[in-house]
């Protein structure tokens, strides 16, 4: 496969919950694949469960910077910052200053402080189901539920107005998307955000109070300790985008999953304790998780005893590698009770999701609610005729029509 | 049984605490895992292993486990 047939990112697939047909293949018979991105450049692609987990957590592999020339996702002129790596957040990405700032920032986010902000998010939910249910049947649950949920949950986390949501989103969106805007107007996109967010953070230095922005502004006026202003900002918007495309997709996705075959909702509406692991197979078994997550090589590495050179773009497929039958028994098949299930769609290692905590409990919040809510809930369409979002960097489906 | 955490690989993702948390928390001043129960009791045990099996940092062992 390797010499004759070169694949291009992102792989088709029929239906847009299944997986495409060459991740098996690759896992299969090239774990080490040669694969072209929509800039037209090649990387390394790699699906088996193993090197994806253990290529995550090795230091040699660092994230990709504009002067590294990595391999680019997105053509000239087209795609986000964060597609494009050209106008990177001003935060440390490597060694010892990487695993300073994310203790600063991570400590917000422990599964105590998460739990304890269960009760906030269920009301949340439970307004915006009965937003829906008054707004009438069949409902969009991406745009009434999804969307809305997570947005409301990380302004009130960072201390940012929710009524300006819909300036967030459009940011968010032209951060993350690499198809959808010129490169002119992401860069505009990211200018204003930025001027935002600079002036959230100047309003909170004056009027602190128990958000994380007020909390790192406090702990960075000792000596030498915390975050300087560059990376208080990079911190700040950082956030805002990963707290918003991804749960907001995966909410959508998750709950099309559940009702794609509806024994699985009722299963779950017959023992509701469930819920815990039924997510976090929610989160293994979705195929649509987006482009992969893009890693340079600053060394020579040795991967499945083939040689990577140094200066190798490597796309590490997390949703090919949460299939790979190797570790996961029935891996084609949604097991609501899986336990472990060690999953790599947080990625690992030292660069493993900080807001995973944030995540699981929106998740699993959001189908609590809904299973005690909507019983009767089920999906308005085929399952085949649901459209996957435009853009690579995190997959989600368009819209998810749903009666009740 | 015996659960031993490895602070240093530890990388703060929390799920050790949402599965198991009376045998797991995480410190307030930088949300690494520490061990609230060594030995859990039998009927922590399927937790405190689920625990160590998922840990994106693979920073929790188990000794002594039948």
């Amino acid at each position: 496969m390797r010499e004759n047939d070169l694949l291009r990112l992102p792989l088709p697939t029929d239906n847009p919950l299944e997986p495409p047909v060459e991740w098996e293949q690759l896992r299969g018979r090239c774990p080490v694949a040669t694969v072209e991105l929509p800039s037209g450049d090649q990387a390394t692609y790699l699906t088996r469960y193993d090197h994806v987990k253990a290529l995550l957590a090795d230091p040699r592999f660092t994230r990709p910077t504009a002067e590294d020339g990595a391999a680019r996702i997105a053509p000239e002129g087209a795609g986000g910052p964060a597609a494009d790596g050209t106008t990177t957040l001003a935060l440390p990405d490597r060694g010892e200053p990487h695993l300073r700032w994310r203790r600063q920032v991570g400590k917000y986010f422990t599964a105590k402080r998460m739990t304890a902000l269960r009760p906030r998010m269920a009301r949340i939910a439970e307004d915006l189901v009965d937003d829906m249910v008054r707004s009438g049947q069949p409902a969009d649950l991406k745009a009434g539920l999804g969307f809305p949920l997570p947005v409301h949950v990380i302004c009130h986390i960072l201390g940012v107005p929710a009524v300006d949501r819909n300036r967030f989103s459009h940011w968010s969106d032209a951060f993350l998307n690499v198809s959808r805007y010129t490169g002119d107007q992401t860069g505009s996109a990211y200018a204003e955000f930025a001027e935002y967010m600079s002036a959230h953070i100047a309003a909170t230095r004056a009027a602190p109070g128990d958000d994380l922005i007020s909390m790192v502004i406090r702990e960075s006026e000792g000596e030498g300790q915390g975050l300087t202003d560059d990376e208080l900002l990079g911190t700040a918007m950082g956030l805002l985008v990963a707290g918003h495309e991804t749960t907001a997709n995966m909410i959508g996705k998750m709950v099309a999953m559940l009702l794609a075959d509806r024994t699985r909702w009722e299963r779950l509406l017959a023992d509701p304790a469930l819920v815990r692991t039924a997510v976090d197979e929610a989160l293994r078994f979705d195929a649509n998780l987006g482009f992969g997550i893009r890693r340079y090589l600053t060394e020579d590495v040795e991967v499945d005893g083939e040689l990577l050179p140094s200066g190798t773009t490597v796309v590490c497929s997390m949703p090919a590698a949460n299939r790979d039958e190797r570790v996961f028994a029935d891996a084609d098949d949604m097991v609501l009770s899986r336990s472990p299930n060690p999953h790599l769609t947080f990625g690992a290692g030292p660069h493993a999701c900080l807001g995973q905590s944030l995540a699981r409990t929106e998740l699993q919040v959001t189908l609590e609610v809904l299973l005690r809510k909507l019983p009767t809930l089920q999906l308005d369409v085929p399952v085949d005729e649901l459209k996957r979002v435009e853009g690579l960097l995190v997959g989600g489906l368009r819209t998810v029509p749903v009666r009740w | 049984m015996k659960v031993n955490v490895d602070q240093g690989r530890c990388c703060g993702a929390g799920q050790c605490v949402l599965i198991a948390p009376e045998v797991f928390d995480q410190r307030d001043e930088d949300g690494i895992v520490t061990l609230v129960e060594p030995s859990p009791a039998e009927g922590l045990q399927a937790a405190a292993r689920e625990a160590a099996a998922v840990c994106p940092a693979s920073a929790i062992t188990i000794d002594g486990d039948q």
